[in-house]
């Protein structure tokens, strides 16, 4: 029984004749900043649904800190300390940035509320580059600034996992710079942080470790630069010719 | 339990002083305006009852009638074994039951099925009671004798609407109005941020349920001779939607703005033209679906954002012009 | 035996209606809440057909066919192709075409109630027996089981044997993808709501042959429909078929051997079961 923050076994997920998952299993760290990449339609934010809820395996264990969430409904696993962001971000229209915050820890396992919440969310905005914006109405901000909002509200339920869902992606450069840092920040802290990633600089300046992808299976699993290096890698990403 | 804020306590204010307006109707008159606050005051507690739940998630639920039904016939059967408020209490624990089965049930169901769903559980829900009814007593109905007046039962309905506004506001300050409120914005999001969302629904629509039963209750002892056909009668669930969404569902008190004048305009038709009642039915639907689809309340409100852009806009060529 | 031939002798009826229902649904995704209405005005023209001018109400389907053609396209087009178009999503549309479509339901119904008044009517049209082993039946009854078989019969060949009427399956399946094969998909969601009628209307009209009607009880045959329709799998026209001799066979059965005064009881209660546990229906695919 290992005692990784995150350990995955044999996950499996078929939609039909699909296999979308095929047999994976990794282990994060606690503490760790670990990377989940591969080619587009290689299974990553599928198994990101899996550890967080969305979607049930079809066969296989995720467990966390060596209690098993998998099976688990996503409200359960949420309130057992894993908070994510989402690929296409979704922040709350209707709610302002504070409220938006507020909701990571209004339900989490904290079940912060009133005061106590609006002060974490106060704190929690200025951390990621938002403050003095608390009543602002998000659907009037910017991407970058409504993706701050959504890592602020995972940040609000004081989660065990961390899932970053591509939370870099359409970013200018100098926009960039900023989000590697917040990430960096935070990974400072001591959080275990599970990042799906297609920014290859953010990967390699971000994470300890890493696995790799393709078409469902895991091909690759180390260290950053052993596993760019892998020629399975490269194929997969490139195609034979430059293996 | 966080401060009520300056707007907050303005509205309780508004509201309480509304409450003792309201209950100085029979002080001014105990004939045809009582007995048409009677009519405007139950519709006010059941479209505020069903709006609770049916705002917040956007499904029209037509089993109104089944939870109004089932409060009546509580008092019917109990009015001569136990004491009136008990039955209340009966009343609005069928109705919790009910709806806790029927939300337990209907979560996966979405749209047009949750529509149908509760409208045929209303109708079987009448079938069943008259077959019952038909086996079991002597005959369909049963006889409702107290010493209630119209104006006991005006203010009982007024103490209800009361209650059931007091409990919106609360739920609405509360961890589950703020969960339907993620809700409504995005389900997912409200899932991985611990959200139970079948749970809060289920909540809700109990409380919803309880609430209209009770009001079922209260409005026996008018009906003297409860029958299954008047008791569950259909246009129950269709005029509670109706003057609901006319209204407007997005702020709890919308509904009365289309409670009152639709209960006046129906009453009106069904005393001069019985016969044209489906047809301002059918009009209402088309007026809600063409022309109000917020309702008056959001039509309200589209006005004043739109006035408030244009003084804005106003302001800043006026700035312009002076630079 | 007796029971179970009534039944089916039924179902016949129910299956016209039905199969109006899931075109309305299945291909222009319009929950018609009003389908009942088109089938008592179809009672009703029957009836003034033959009461009237002595045309028997099996060529009368030659006038109320088209008619309700007709009537459809036009509420099709006029009243709820402009919820179609403004609909963000299919939940926008859905929601609003139950509004609009209970306001048709109310409008249709209280315009008849003005017109023909409350009280049942019916008339005797070939109300002979006829034997079918051993037992004898309303010849009416056989007549308008064998017309529905016919029409459905004209209706399957239609959808699986014609061009068009593949467009109509196509759209059905998937409107997206229609359009991009060149299928006026709009066009084609107007014919199936118009052909979902008329074919309610016949329905309408050969039920109102053995069948006692009134102005008010459209909201019934509705709900029977959208149980066959749900029970069956939308859009599925052997599963609308199956699903209605399966409702006729139980409501017979209820009838007979129970209670009369539960068959209602009966058929919303299959209902509430077939929502609960197999919502997709029979035949249906299995919807997100």
């Amino acid at each position: 029984m290992s005692t990784a923050a995150l350990s995955v076994s044999n996950a499996c997920k078929q939609f039909g004749g699909l296999v979308a998952v095929n047999d994976v299993s990794f282990e994060v760290g606690e503490g760790e900043l670990f990377g989940l990449i591969g080619p587009n339609g290689s299974g990553k934010t599928t198994m990101l649904n899996l550890i967080s809820g969305a979607l049930q395996p079809t066969g296989g264990e995720i467990r966390l800190s060596g209690e098993r969430i998998s099976g688990l409904a996503a409200h359960h696993i949420a309130r057992k300390g894993v908070a994510r962001t989402f690929q296409l971000v979704r922040v709350l229209p209707s709610l302002d940035a504070e409220e938006n915050v507020m909701t990571g820890a209004v339900f989490g396992h904290r079940r912060l509320w009133g005061e106590e919440a609006r002060q974490l969310a106060r704190a929690l905005l200025d951390r990621v580059g938002l403050g003095g914006r608390a009543h602002m109405p998000v659907a009037a901000m910017t991407y970058i600034d409504q993706k701050r909002v959504e890592l602020a509200r995972a940040l609000a339920s004081d989660p065990r996992v961390l899932l970053l869902d591509e939370w870099l992606a359409g970013l200018n450069p100098s926009e960039l710079q900023t989000g590697i840092g917040l990430i960096e920040d935070v990974g400072r802290e001591g959080r275990t942080i599970i990042m799906v990633e297609h920014v290859m600089d953010a990967i390699r300046s971000l994470c300890d470790r890493c696995v790799v992808m393709n078409s469902g299976r895991k091909i690759a699993e180390g260290g950053v630069s052993e596993v760019l290096a892998d020629p399975d890698v490269v194929r997969a990403y490139l195609g034979d010719d430059d293996a | 339990m966080s401060r009520l804020s300056q707007d907050e306590l303005r509205a309780l204010g508004l509201g309480a002083a509304l409450v003792v307006l309201a209950a100085l109707l029979p002080l001014l008159d105990q004939g045809f305006y009582l007995s048409m606050g009677v009519n405007i005051m139950l519709y006010a507690a059941l479209c505020t009852a069903w709006t609770l739940f049916s705002g917040p998630t956007h499904y029209i639920s037509l089993a109104t009638a089944a939870f109004y039904g089932l409060g009546t016939y509580s008092v019917g059967l109990g009015i001569d074994i136990l004491p009136y408020p008990i039955l209340l209490g009966i009343a609005a624990l069928v109705g919790a039951a009910l709806a806790g089965l029927v939300g337990a049930a209907t979560l996966r169901i979405s749209g047009v099925y949750f529509v149908i769903f509760t409208f045929g559980l209303a109708e079987l829900v009448r079938q069943l009671v008259t077959w019952t009814q038909t086996k079991f007593a002597t005959a369909i109905g049963l006889y409702v004798f107290t010493d209630f007046t119209e104006v006991h039962i005006y203010l009982m309905l007024l103490a209800l609407t009361a209650l059931v506004f007091l409990t919106g506001f609360l739920i609405n300050r509360s961890r589950l109005g703020f969960a339907m409120r993620i809700i409504g914005n995005d389900e997912t999001v409200a899932r991985h941020a611990g959200i139970d969302t079948a749970r809060s629904k289920i909540v809700l629509f109990m409380v919803s349920g309880a609430f209209i039963a009770i009001a079922g209750a209260i409005t026996a002892p008018r009906y003297t001779y409860i029958e299954p056909p008047s008791a569950f009668n259909p246009m129950i669930s269709f005029l509670v939607v109706i003057m609901a969404l006319l209204g407007g569902t997005k702020r709890l008190w919308g509904p009365l703005v289309g409670v009152i004048p639709f209960t006046i305009v129906m009453d009106i038709i069904s005393a001069r033209f019985p016969n044209h009642t489906s047809i301002v039915v059918g009009l209402a639907f088309f007026a809600i679906v063409y022309l109000l689809p917020d309702g008056v309340t959001g039509r309200l409100e589209q006005l004043r954002a739109w006035l408030r852009t244009r003084r804005a806009a106003g302001h800043v060529a006026a700035v312009e012009k002076q630079a | 035996m007796n029971i179970l031939i009534t039944g089916i002798l039924l179902s016949g009826t129910y299956a016209l209606v039905a199969l109006g229902l899931t075109l309305q649904y299945g291909v222009a995704r319009i929950m018609n809440l009003g389908n009942g209405e088109t089938l008592v005005a179809a009672c009703f023209v029957a009836f003034w057909l033959y009461t009237a001018f002595a045309i028997n109400p099996i060529l009368g389907l030659l006038i109320i066919a088209p008619g309700a053609f007709l009537l459809n396209w036009a509420i099709y087009a006029l009243a709820l192709q402009p919820l179609v178009k403004r609909a963000k999503n299919r939940g926008q549309l859905e929601s609003d075409s139950i509004l609009a479509t209970f306001g048709l339901l109310f409008l249709l119904q209280g315009l008849m109630l003005l017109g023909f008044g409350g009280e049942y009517r019916s008339y005797t049209f070939l109300s002979q027996p006829f034997e079918i082993f051993g037992n004898s039946y309303g010849l009416n009854r056989v007549v308008a089981f064998a017309a529905a078989v016919i029409i459905a019969g004209a209706l399957w060949f239609f959808l699986y044997r014609t061009r068009q009427g593949t467009a109509v399956r196509a759209v059905a399946v998937d409107p997206v993808s229609a359009n991009l094969v060149a299928i006026d998909v709009a066009r084609t969601a107007a014919f199936a709501f118009a052909l979902g009628g008329a074919l309610t209307a016949c329905g309408g009209a050969l039920l109102s042959t053995f069948y006692t009607f009134n102005a008010s009880m459209g909201v019934i045959f509705t709900m029977k429909a959208l149980i066959i329709v749900i029970m069956g799998g939308v859009g599925d026209v052997r599963g609308a078929v199956l699903a209605a001799l399966i409702l006729g066979i139980s409501e017979t059965l209820v009838a007979s051997l129970i209670d009369p005064g539960l068959t209602l009881a009966a058929t919303y209660g299959l209902f509430i079961l077939v929502l609960l546990f197999r919502p997709q229906g029979i035949f249906g695919r299995a919807t997100a």
